[in-house]
């Protein structure tokens, strides 16, 4: 982890640690997609501010699905071209809420904390 | 749901991993065209789009790495992986390999062994529904020891106690069965009606005794054991409410008890009936001799110490209602005992012994093991240090080497629970008679888990030591070929393990070498009779052939008569009761007062109702006086002879010759027998305790004759040869009389001893165990040593030091470890030896003589170990020795 940025560095688009669980979940509640589809949806959504590394999806879908969040499919799109597309399961919408709540609790804690100073 | 899909996708990633390296792959594919296709969509080439695309995900192998690494199937596929090349480290080195299995499976599998026996009756609690609960009670005698109750104690605490739920009592019963076929004589008890209550237990087929059965004068009838109903009724289930023949007369069956009912009481009865006995106001019955059981049920929430104390208070408050004679008083209260340690007390000193034994021979498998894998980690500094270098962290090579030696001490194990068969059922096979639960020692389900938990808590011990100083070797010294020079502290670490095995192995030898010489003077002890050429046999007359006493009396005088005729018999007697064999009957005694009156005294003496021969038959000598004769028969004024240390405790130094004893079945009577003359002690209980006091009647004299009898019989030769010939003598007479616990005199000498010979067995095997490994050890440090020290040697050589001083080196240092380690084994031993103390028997825990045979024994071991090595050292040639390095 990097615990300081010089303003030559290129800015960090490191997803926040924990969240990309949440952000996953978040993406596919608007529709089933593939892994490429996600990353880039993250990405567009977050206006470029965080880069997924495609590795590190992989594993986080693997994990989301075996843990029954997701539902896994392979798919034909476009071209006759097959995707491994993932689907929100009902138990994933039940952890996306709490994940959800979860983060605006301790995000908005964040936030008094910074405005606090002023 | 989620836990079944970690299950299934992950036993499919690892039976299917090419496949599911596949699919990954082919994501990560799809992955990339489809980011190269959107940076084409952006606007640039197919080429540039291609190399941005690839930037964006990286090193597809890692990635791939990444998702392959994330599951829990990756880390069996580590271990599965660390096995094989465990298995195969191993492989590569037999030498070592066996060695170490060999080991471990000797140190696992006696602790195994020892385990299974020791489980049933120390460990595991008694198969009964709450058996904390059941407690034992027994009386003691003025010594201490405890002896069974009379039943007048059990009538008047049963009434007057509210400690327990239930109390019942049992008393031995030895029914003869005659069905059809041969006689046979059964093992059983007479119980209350609620006997199997306070167990928790109930037949499976039929029911339990009603207390209406339980009244004097009751009806006949039987429950048997689930074992009888196969032997001898094919397991009909079919005959509750049958009658069989016992004794002669008719007997109905209503219950069969359930396999597996431990009746740790009595584990050999196979047959029940009700007691149908009540201690009355007469003291002169049966009720009063102590020879009943009694078991009970604490009530809910009670201690057994709260139970003791009432029991005391009971006995302090003597009522009207149960008045007591002088050998019951109670005044000393009862013995209250868990049935767990009662059951246990018999055999705890032995089995303690052999647990610590075998702990002792485990500690020593695994130092020498560890010692093993020191000296092979030494040689195999060269491959760590090119794993390390080829990327392997400390952690894994640290886990890496631990697998091996877990894989080492599970085959070991494996081996191990071969030997603890082979040990089990040695264990069984010598165990002393009085062992309970034996039929419940085997290798089960508990006990393979204590050898997987042993295996691996092994393995993981003598892995920790050697891997550790691997995983932290100074590893460039390792790639430069330096390793020779670079162990010299694990020489020095070695050196130390293989004193701690010598004093291990010593503490062994010594504490066997304290039992032996303890077995040894015990035997050297006369009983006080001569057993050699003289064989026993119990006769029982059963069935109503010869109810009247005069009978009787005739027909054991006839078999007598029968058995003297038989060629090779040179003497033969009946007795009541045969010393050493287990065979008790105890009686109070009273002396007249001044007054005539009698007067009641608290010993009590043991009775043999004897015909004249028996004295000379056992060569007891007479001290005083005459022996029983001829003219002491019914009718004649009663003679009784006594043992020398019943007339000291009587008459001190008076004559104890024409004296007047009376015994517990005369009591308050007018019959006195006159003493006539005074024999020496002969021991009964064992060899160890002292003789008790006895007394000798004529079998006619007493108040009835016995029907159960036994007939010692001297020969002039092999005693057992002459046994068929001798029950064919009996049975001319009458054939229906069953003969058993047929056994010479020596082996019930041989078997008083049966505890310390036990402990001693186990010791002798674990301690010749030890001494082998501890040889194994000093060879393989010694040899090692040598090999290390081979160009100092060689320099040595050069400069001129002969062979014999290269091998008295090399020698010295073997003797010198061994020096080290007798000194601390010694040490050890004479703390050990505590835990033996109850076993010893006129040997000091301190022994000169055996502590010398065992540090000479081991210098010899070491000098033996230490000469191949020496021999070696001395045959070095300096050129090849220095060109080695």
């Amino acid at each position: 982890m990097r615990s300081m940025s010089h303003s030559m560095d290129p800015p960090n688009t490191d997803v926040i640690q924990g969240t990309l669980d949440l952000l996953i979940l978040k993406t596919l509640s608007l529709g089933p997609l593939h892994g490429f589809g996600i990353a880039r949806r993250i990405e567009q959504i977050s206006r470029d501010v965080f880069k997924v590394n495609p590795g590190s999806l992989l594993v986080a879908l693997q994990r989301l699905e075996r843990a029954g969040w997701l539902d896994a499919a392979w798919r034909e799109t476009e071209n006759a071209r097959r995707a491994k597309f993932y689907t929100l399961t009902r138990a994933g919408r039940k952890q996306l809420d709490l994940e959800t709540a979860d983060w605006k609790r301790r995000s908005a804690a964040v936030a008094r904390l910074l405005n606090a100073e002023g | 749901m989620s836990i079944w899909r970690q299950l299934t996708h992950g036993l499919r990633a690892l039976t299917h991993r090419a496949e599911a390296d596949g699919r990954v792959d082919d994501e990560l594919r799809d992955y990339v065209e489809r980011a190269t296709a959107a940076h084409v969509a952006r606007g640039l080439t197919r080429d540039q789009a291609s190399r941005a695309a690839l930037l964006d995900v990286g090193n597809i192998t890692v990635a791939r790495e990444q998702v392959r690494t994330s599951g829990w199937e990756h880390a069996v596929e580590t271990t599965v992986g660390d096995v094989r090349y465990a298995l195969r480290r191993l492989r590569n080195s037999p030498g070592f390999t066996i060695t170490a299995i060999a080991t471990l499976a000797l140190g696992i599998g006696a602790s195994t062994a020892v385990f299974s026996a020791v489980n049933p009756i120390l460990i595991e609690p008694l198969p009964f529904p709450h058996a904390d609960r059941l407690v034992t009670l027994d009386d003691r005698n003025d010594a201490g020891v405890p002896m069974p109750v009379t039943l007048g104690t059990y009538d008047e605490l049963r009434a007057r106690s509210r400690a327990f739920d239930q109390l019942a009592a049992a008393d031995k019963w030895q029914p003869t069965l005659a069905d059809d076929g041969t006689p046979e004589r059964l093992t059983g008890q007479r119980i209350t009606a609620n006997y199997f209550s306070v167990f928790g237990t109930v037949p499976f087929v039929g029911r339990g005794f009603t207390a209406a059965e339980d009244q004097p004068g009751g009806p006949h009838v039987v429950i048997l054991s689930d074992g009888l109903l196969e032997r001898r009724f094919a397991g009909d289930r079919s005959i509750i409410g049958r009658t069989i023949q016992l004794n002669g007369d008719p007997y109905v069956v209503v219950g069969v008890m359930p396999h597996g009912f431990a009746n740790v009481v009595a584990p050999s009865a196979e047959i029940w009936t009700p007691m149908q006995e009540r201690s009355n106001g007469d003291l002169n019955t049966r009720a009063w001799g102590h020879h009943y059981e009694m078991v009970g049920r604490l009530a809910a929430s009670t201690t057994i110490q709260q139970a003791t104390r009432e029991v005391l208070d009971i006995g302090h408050a003597p009522t009207l209602a149960f008045a007591r004679p002088s050998w019951a008083k109670l005044d000393r209260g009862l013995l209250v005992r868990s049935l767990q340690d009662s059951v246990a007390s018999r055999v705890k000193p032995s089995l303690y012994a052999i647990v610590g034994a075998v702990l002792l021979l485990l500690a020593i498998a695994a130092v020498n093991v560890t010692n093993l894998l020191l000296a092979r980690g030494a040689r195999r500094q060269p491959e760590f240090a090119m794993r390390v270098a080829l990327g392997a962290g400390g952690a894994r090579l640290l886990r890496q080497l631990l697998t091996e030696s877990v894989v080492l001490a599970l085959c070991g194990g494996v081996l191990g629970l071969g030997v603890a068969a082979a040990g089990v059922h040695a264990l069984v096979a010598a165990s002393p008679p009085n062992l309970p639960r034996v039929d419940a020692i085997r290798v089960d389900g508990h006990v393979f888990l204590f050898a997987l938990g042993l295996t691996t808590v092994v393995g993981l011990i003598v892995g920790l030591i050697p891997a550790l100083g691997a995983a932290r070797a100074e590893l460039t010294a390792g790639l430069q070929g330096g390793s020779r020079r670079a162990t010299g502290g694990h020489a020095a670490g070695r050196s130390a393990l293989v004193v701690a095995e010598v004093a291990l192995a010593i503490v062994l030898l010594v504490s066997a070498g304290l039992l032996f010489q303890s077995v040894r003077r015990l035997f050297s002890i006369a009983p006080g009779l001569d057993a050699s050429h003289v064989v026993t046999m119990q006769v029982i007359e059963a069935g109503h052939g010869f109810d009247a006493d005069p009978a009787r009396l005739q027909f054991f005088q006839q078999a007598l008569a029968a058995v003297q005729h038989v060629p090779g018999v040179t003497r033969a007697a009946f007795t009541s009761a045969v010393p050493l064999s287990g065979d008790m009957d105890g009686y109070g005694y009273a002396l007249p007062s001044a007054a005539g009156q009698t007067q009641q005294t608290a010993g009590s003496a043991l009775r043999f109702a004897v015909t004249p021969d028996y004295f000379a038959t056992l060569r007891i000598p007479l001290l005083r006086g005459r022996l029983l004769d001829a003219t002491d028969r019914p009718g004649a004024p009663p003679s009784v002879v006594i043992n020398a240390s019943m007339a000291r405790a009587l008459f001190k130094d008076a004559n104890p010759i024409g004296q007047r004893i009376q015994f517990g079945g005369q009591l308050g009577t007018n019959r006195w027998e006159h003493v006539v003359g005074v024999v020496g002690d002969v021991k009964a209980y064992g060899l160890a305790a002292d003789a008790p006091d006895a007394f000798y009647v004529a079998d006619g004299q007493w108040e009835w004759v016995d029907n159960v009898q036994s007939i010692v019989v001297r020969t002039t030769g092999n005693a057992a040869a002459l046994v068929p010939a001798i029950e064919r003598a009996i049975w001319s007479v009458n054939a229906n009389e069953p003969i058993q616990r047929v056994a010479t005199m020596e082996s019930y000498v041989v078997a008083s001893a049966g505890q310390r010979r036990f402990a001693l067995m186990a010791l002798e095997a674990f301690a010749a165990a030890a001494l082998l490994l501890a040889a194994i050890g000093l060879y393989g440090v010694i040899s090692g040593s040598v090999t290390e020290r081979i160009r100092e040697i060689g320099i040595r050589t050069a400069l001129g030091a002969q062979p014999a001083d290269i091998v008295r080196g090399v020698v010295g240092r073997g003797l010198a470890l061994t020096g080290a380690g007798a000194a601390l084994g010694l040490a050890g031993a004479f703390i050990a030896s505590r835990l033996l103390e109850s076993m010893l028997f006129r040997v000091s825990r301190i022994d000169p003589l055996t502590d010398a045979a065992v540090v000479l024994l081991l210098a010899g071991v070491a000098v033996l170990a230490a000469w191949a090595p020496a021999r070696r050292a001395a045959g070095v040639d300096p050129t090849i020795a220095l060109r080695a390095e």
